[in-house]
């Protein structure tokens, strides 16, 4: 033991080695068995993944960086819990990728913000914060109006997330260019289908300028989703399977 | 490979960065040519720019790391690093400065195509004062220091300036992808899939330049401050690559998902988020410690043995305390409390460094009166313990369900940057430039007087300031009325933090403004000037601490 | 694999992992031949003469 830790010392690859165990154990503990233990994620009604459109939307949120001033992340205590709703589930981000769980609320929880405000809401707010909330210090986002979502990568992303563990079937990912712009009009020929893909999506237009398939339209369409899907009558918290 | 420099013609590490450059120049011209994506055309145009300028550079032999000359240390990148981390700190700061006042005032969010929202410019701040401040500062010192105790020159010949020059081009395009929107959009590891591969690339090469330096040494043992700065680039490469495993949508755009979801993504994230504090910014900056505080005061480290527990122990330790930021989330609880249990630990072996490095004074404890640059360091030690003291209390859940989501953790953080990092980089830099330039002392004593004082000043605002606006506002979210009713709107909060923000962003100001104080200073002493009328007298001994060649 | 077996494991061999690895590191510096080597470790910073 003594002499192998001046050989450790004397020998920089050694050294090297020696640091790499060392802070790999943390890691392998704690991590890995996340993959592995089965009651990691609970088990719920509801979950699917995001529709192209939502998708999208998440990416507008995740680009503007959303998720330095807003967690979503309701923790089980009582404030939060009668502040935002039920507390979140693991399986409420599982087709999250990335995590937007955030570190810092400067503006309130969005876990559950879906559902809560209306479209036109959403827009004014997007536009000028300040126009509803007058103590907002939030950024104004009336450029999203302007910015028509780029619909040439629709399938690629939607094979890219499969790839990363995202059920996508062949079938959404067939139809997922149309998908983006059928979730905007509830006379599309398409609907039936749409709905079947993906249960429980909102189909309407969600930007107030139905000519155009824009960045608002999308995120706001995201918005209004989270925290919707799981189905809190059929969940049972204190069932084994879901005690972690 | 290079013992038999001084070299005459081109040595083999001049070819091979050669041809690497030339295949990286046709590679981007190839890739710019290949894309429709606007934001990737603008990356490629600039990463091709930056080989094609490096060919010319190294053609010209401009360089001057072609000069390989082993019996003398490396300076020129010593020089080079300097500068490098004065101007990322200022940039850094200014950035955070302005993020500061936006949340004060929302109306600095410029409107129209939102580059400049806080959003997209608070990255840019992190960014910059983390691995573009923090570290070129670990890079220049762990070169001085590898040089130095090892008593040999930076192995890799003109490879060192690889390293030097391909950090900076990262950093330049992580921040202009910022700017446009190119992110990952996890926190500390912001930049985007092809970013991240050139990162790596820059990291191996600075992690085998080190090592190669470290195998030329001439005496048996590897001093401690190595092993630091060892156990930095080495975790930082691990770290960097798990957490950064993404699977783009096409090699031609610059957008990539995640390998990871939800809660394994999570505490992927923060695993990476607390050992990018552990390792950037606590292990790498110790190395800096173990070196300048001794070399200052001109004693040995008060105990090697110490020292030695310190290594392992905070290496050994810090890793797992990543899932306190994940307390009463959907992690599974018994992750959450392994990640307190490790953190509350931690607070030993973060004590044991800090009780290290103070005690190598005593016995020179004056210094602290004569010599302002020493008490920058004894200082930047000081607010070390105050934080990793801080740290651990925290990281207790019934704490952290106060602190958690609000400005206390960002004081915290703050307090372990601004005191301890940057206090730490400023007095390393103090020494450095008299040191490398080969001056007698620095230009003026009283500047740096200015400085640490306008600085720590700066640092008690913003730290105050965040306490008390984050422990009001944790209790204010969940204060009840009588009715048994939540007292307060979350946005009622959010008025409420007004005035803190401008007394942050003020304490944000004055540290800005000693840096530039300290930008003035060192300038002045690199041209070789000495102010006339001091009243802080140079500390005598310090002309016979500049290192003979 | 299941929660409980993995706690068991860490709570019983892996507790005299750990301290077996810190009891071997705490006699390996104040084992007291090594003293000398450590001064001299301590010095390094006060030689830099190159050759």
């Amino acid at each position: 033991m003594l002499e192998k830790h001046e050989v450790l010392e004397k020998n920089s690859i050694l050294l090297t080695i020696g640091i790499l165990i060392v802070v790999s154990i943390g890691g392998l503990v704690e991590i890995a068995p996340l993959f592995y233990i089965e009651n990691t994620i609970e088990k719920v009604k509801g979950m699917r993944p995001y529709t192209p459109l939502e998708q999208f939307g998440r990416n507008v949120y995740t680009r503007e960086g959303c998720y330095l001033c807003h967690s979503q992340m309701i923790r089980p205590l009582r404030d939060e819990v009668e502040r935002y709703g039920h507390y979140s589930l693991a399986a409420e981000s599982m087709y999250d990728h990335p995590f937007q769980w955030g570190s810092k609320r400067t503006g309130p929880d969005l876990a559950r913000v879906g559902d809560k405000y209306s479209d036109e809401w959403h827009r004014a707010h997007l536009k000028n914060p300040r126009s509803v909330v007058p103590e907002s210090v939030m950024p104004t986002y009336a450029f999203l109006s302007d910015n028509m979502l780029d619909d040439r990568l629709v399938a690629d992303h939607l094979k890219a997330l499969r790839i990363v563990g995202v059920p996508y079937t062949d079938e959404q990912i067939a139809a997922a260019k149309s998908d983006l712009v059928t979730q905007l009009d509830e006379f599309a020929d398409d609907y039936d289908g749409f709905v079947a893909r993906y249960p429980n999506a909102a189909i309407r237009d969600f930007d107030g300028d139905p000519e155009h398939a824009t960045e608002m339209d999308a995120l706001i369409a995201y918005l209004q989703m989270l925290g919707t899907l799981v189905d809190f009558d059929q969940y049972e918290a204190l069932a084994d399977e879901n005690l972690r | 490979m290079e013992k038999s420099m001084p070299r005459k013609g081109m040595g083999l590490d001049v070819l091979t960065l050669a041809v690497v450059l030339i295949v990286l120049s046709v590679l981007g011209l190839l890739w710019s040519a290949g894309t429709q994506d606007p934001l990737l055309q603008i990356h490629t145009w600039i990463m091709t720019g930056a080989f094609v300028l490096g060919l010319i550079a190294l053609a010209m032999k401009g360089f001057a790391g072609l000069d390989n000359d082993q019996s003398r240390y490396n300076e020129g990148i010593i020089k080079a690093g300097i500068i490098a981390t004065m101007f990322w700190g200022i940039v850094g700061f200014l950035v955070g400065v302005i993020i500061a006042f936006q949340l004060a005032f929302p109306a600095l969010n410029i409107e129209g195509i939102g580059w400049l929202n806080f959003g997209r410019l608070r990255p840019i701040h992190t960014s910059a004062v983390i691995f573009a401040f923090g570290g070129n500062a670990l890079m220049v010192t762990s070169f001085y220091v590898v040089q130095r105790t090892n008593r040999a020159r930076l192995a890799g010949g003109v490879w060192t300036w690889f390293v030097f020059w391909g950090y900076q081009l990262f950093i330049l395009l992580a921040a202009s992808g910022y700017i446009m929107g190119v992110t990952q959009s996890r926190e500390y590891a912001e930049p985007e899939w092809y970013v991240d591969i050139w990162l790596t690339v820059v990291w191996v090469s600075y992690l085998l330049v080190f090592l190669g330096t470290l195998m030329k040494r001439k005496q048996a043992h590897i001093y401690v401050a190595n092993w630091f700065y060892l156990a930095f680039i080495v975790t930082v490469a691990m770290l960097h690559i798990v957490n950064n495993l993404a699977m783009p949508v096409t090699l031609y755009g610059i957008k990539s998902y995640s390998a990871f979801s939800g809660v394994q993504d999570a505490l992927t994230q923060w695993w990476y988020g607390h050992n990018a504090v552990g390792f950037f910014l606590t292990a790498g900056f110790l190395g800096i410690m173990y070196y300048f505080v001794p070399k200052r005061a001109e004693r040995p480290i008060y105990s090697y043995r110490l020292s030695i527990i310190h290594f392992w122990a905070l290496i050994f330790t810090y890793i797992w305390a990543g899932p306190h930021h994940l307390h009463y989330t959907a992690l599974p609880e018994w992750t959450q409390t392994l990640g307190m249990v490790f953190s509350i630990v931690l607070w030993m072996p973060s004590w044991g460094g800090m009780i290290n490095g103070l005690m190598t004074l005593s016995g020179a404890w004056d210094k602290l009166r004569t010599d302002p640059v020493m008490r920058m360091l004894v200082v930047s030690v000081a607010f070390y313990g105050m934080s990793t003291f801080e740290g651990p209390v925290m990281a207790i859940r019934s704490v952290n369900s106060l602190s958690h989501y609000t400005d206390w953790t960002i004081g915290h953080v703050h307090s372990g940057t601004l005191g301890w990092v940057g206090f730490v980089t400023f007095g390393a830099i103090y020494c450095l430039v008299p040191w490398v330039w080969k001056r007698k002392r620095l230009y003026s004593n009283d500047m740096v007087e200015w400085h640490f004082w306008i600085a720590t000043i700066g640092i008690v605002f913003y730290i105050t300031s965040m306490w008390v606006s984050g422990i009001m506002q944790g209790l204010m979210w969940r204060a009840y009325n009588s009715f048994g009713f939540l007292e307060y709107s979350f946005v009622e909060t959010v008025e409420a933090m007004h005035p803190y923000y401008i007394i942050r962003a003020t304490g944000g100001l004055l540290y800005l403004t000693g840096a530039l104080i300290m930008a003035y200073n060192i300038w002045r002493t690199i041209r070789g000037d000495v102010r006339k009328v001091e009243s802080v007298p140079e500390a005598e001994p310090l002309a016979a601490a500049i290192p003979a060649e | 694999m299941n929660y409980e077996a993995m706690a068991h494991f860490a709570q019983t061999w892996g507790m005299i992992y750990f301290i077996l690895i810190f009891a071997g590191a705490v006699a390996y510096i104040f084992w007291p031949s090594n003293r000398k080597k450590f001064d001299d470790a301590a010095n390094s910073p006060f030689n830099e003469e190159l050759d």
